[in-house]
């Protein structure tokens, strides 16, 4: 019988080495999976792996196409490190997305034929405050009333695209949209500038990647970022610290919620142009798998957020080329993070086999 | 409003609470041991296409719940794989099960969209809903397995120096949600819908986790918080149809609403939280810590 129940033992520190190749094992045993689930549809493994990792970035298009995708997932991601890192199970990222994008893409209709180089910039405001707004409200009922911060961001995601779709149906609609569930177009100086003439790729990398650096420097240089370490390993210890856990916790939420309101500004004032029902395909729930991906390590979720982007895009070449689902693209996040988890004790523990219960 | 509209109503209320008293009683039990799976939405639809998929193919509708069951324990049989052996954090786990779940059942269920079955009665579904609910509250409170069930939700620590199996109890606690789960999801995709679409549980498996907690663990409100939620969704979609100019996303809103007010009045008080709410609920348990 094969021994499937492992003994633990704890390491004295947590091993970096693993702390660095847990994320590499994971992907690794990821791609294996998914060869043998491959070869179990009757395609042939290489083929297969070739549609879906190499070949949707070979060109400079595909190369774009990633960036477009890495950057809402990077920025969420680095946002929700800061809930993360302080034990806040914030998996409301897709609501704070669709408040942001609501907020920022109202200035855009409000101002479509404005122009004037303070109209994106506003908007970015904008989807920053109407994502940090969205994710305070749990972070108030948990200071204020003790409420699990899980259930209730995760109901906030459902009422804030309910409040979109009103939007789209009802008051924005584009009054020249026939009957399309959308509004009408932001003007040109709400659109996110593109970096490189005939591809995607915005303006927005470059907000993501500001983010990025700003959170590495905040977790490693700043009072803020040691409090959130030290509260994420040992509440009592913060407390005895005199840190204030309220303000950590809003803090936690501000930084999340902002981050992903920005990204669903970007994401509509970038390749969309207007905002209508399905503005995110999951990048706030996915953006909780490149968080985990990445080790919570601003840097670490840069990668991170590249192999997912990949999964999504995989999945748009599978469907292509080999007439499967893209929801393989689902299924391979999914494996990743399972993988992830599974190997994750490898860091604090060391580990070895026995076959009894 | 006469009296033949009116049973009509309530017939279609009925039907469509069903699936979501199957799920959230699943996930109580689970919770109660002390274990909190997010999956229930990617159980839901792993079980509503393998039933599916398992009644097309073989043409038996007993084979068809005992496949979408298995593929129940199978789901949720991973899930323990890593929260109780793994020792994964729960929340993550769960997530990745939901996404997981999603991204198999669409690809396992693409030949299958569209094709016609012959709908089942759910009206025994309906009744069974009724009987799990009262057998699970039977046995949290008045077996002595129950109790031991309950004591491994509040204190791992207790009930194992008391000599129980922390680990085999919550295996038991999270396999019951999965087969739960499926059932409420073969249950819509066999008597409901009756067929198979992508995404198909809509959401639903996320309110069952919200009724968990709006009916403070208990199983008996299960079913006042399922039949609330069926009721007003129900009820939207008939003002919409007898006219009435109120946008149904407010409506379709007062779920997750009422879920949040509702949490706010039992998180409020330190000491009522404490009391409903399974102490060790998404603890991990270290044997020997």
């Amino acid at each position: 019988m094969i021994n499937i129940l492992p003994e633990f033992k704890a390491r004295g520190n947590p091993s970096t080495l693993m702390n660095f190749l847990v994320p590499i094992i994971a992907v690794i045993l990821t791609i294996f999976t998914g060869s043998v689930i491959f070869v179990l549809m009757g395609f042939k493994p290489t083929f297969a792996l070739y549609t879906f990792f190499i070949s949707p970035i070979s060109n400079s298009y595909g190369i774009s196409e990633l960036l477009v995708k890495a950057t809402p997932l990077a920025l969420i991601a680095v946002g929700l490190a800061f809930c993360f890192k302080n034990n806040l199970y914030n998996i409301g990222a897709e609501g704070q997305l669709t408040m942001g994008a609501v907020f920022g893409g109202g200035i855009g209709i409000f101002f479509h034929d404005t122009s004037g180089f303070w109209v994106l910039p506003l908007m970015i405001v904008g989807g920053a405050i109407g994502g940090a707004l969205w994710g305070m409200i749990p972070a108030i009922l948990k200071v204020k009333f003790n409420t699990n911060e899980i259930l209730t961001s995760l109901m906030l995601v459902y009422i804030a695209l309910l409040i979109l779709d009103y939007l789209v149906v009802g008051p924005w609609k584009d009054p020249y949209g026939y009957s399309f569930p959308k509004t009408r177009s932001f003007g040109e100086s709400g659109r996110m500038p593109l970096l490189f003439q005939g591809l995607r790729v915005h303006f927005g990398i470059i907000i993501a990647l500001a983010a990025v650096f700003a959170s590495w420097f905040i977790f490693s240089k700043t009072m803020l970022g040691y409090q959130l370490k030290v509260t994420g390993f040992s509440p009592t210890a913060s407390k005895y610290a005199g840190f204030n856990q309220n303000n950590l916790i809003y803090i936690a939420f501000i930084f999340s919620g902002a981050f992903a309101g920005i990204a669903g500004l970007g994401e509509v004032s970038g390749p969309i142009g207007l905002l209508y029902r399905d503005i995110s395909p999951n990048y706030g729930f996915t953006a909780i798998i490149v968080a985990f991906l990445g080790r919570l390590n601003p840097i670490g979720i840069i990668f991170a957020s590249l192999v997912i982007a990949l999964t999504y895009l995989g999945a748009e070449d599978a469907q292509l080329f080999m007439q499967i689902p893209a929801a393989v693209g689902f299924v391979f996040q999914g494996l990743v993070l399972f993988f992830l988890l599974g190997t994750e004790l490898l860091v604090n523990y060391k580990i070895s086999f026995r076959s009894k219960l | 409003m006469n009296i033949d509209v009116l049973f009509g109503v309530i017939q279609i209320i009925l039907i469509a609470t069903t699936p979501l008293v199957f799920a959230a009683i699943g996930e109580l039990v689970t919770e109660k041991t002390g274990v909190l799976n997010l999956g229930v939405e990617g159980m839901m639809l792993v079980g509503a296409v393998s039933a599916f998929v398992t009644l097309v193919i073989t043409g038996s509708y007993i084979l068809a719940f005992l496949v979408s069951i298995l593929s129940g324990i199978l789901m949720s049989g991973l899930f323990a794989y890593l929260v109780l052996i793994l020792m994964s954090n729960q929340v993550a786990t769960g997530l990745a099960l939901t996404i997981f779940g999603i991204g198999l059942s669409s690809m396992i269920g693409k030949p299958y969209i569209g094709t016609p079955i012959t709908g089942l009665n759910p009206y025994f579904f309906v009744i069974l809903s009724f009987i799990i609910v009262f057998l699970v509250s039977y046995f949290f409170y008045k077996t002595k397995l129950g109790l031991i069930f309950r004591a491994v939700g509040e204190s791992h620590d207790s009930s194992h120096a008391l000599g129980y199996s922390v680990v085999k109890i919550r295996l038991l606690g999270i396999l019951f949600g999965g087969s739960m789960c499926a059932l409420a999801g073969s249950y819509m995709s066999i008597c409901y819908a009756p067929m198979w679409q992508e995404n198909m549980t809509a959401g639903r498996g996320w309110i069952a986790l919200a009724l968990v907690v709006f009916a403070t663990w208990k199983p008996g409100r299960i079913l006042i918080g399922a039949y609330i939620f069926g009721g007003v969704s129900i009820l939207q979609m008939n003002l919409q149809a007898w006219g009435l100019n109120f946008p149904g996303q407010f409506f379709n809103m007062a779920p997750y609403l009422a879920t949040m007010i509702v949490l706010i009045i039992i998180s409020s008080n330190r000491l009522r939280i404490k009391l409903s709410a399974p102490a060790s609920l998404t603890i991990p348990f270290f044997k020997g810590r």
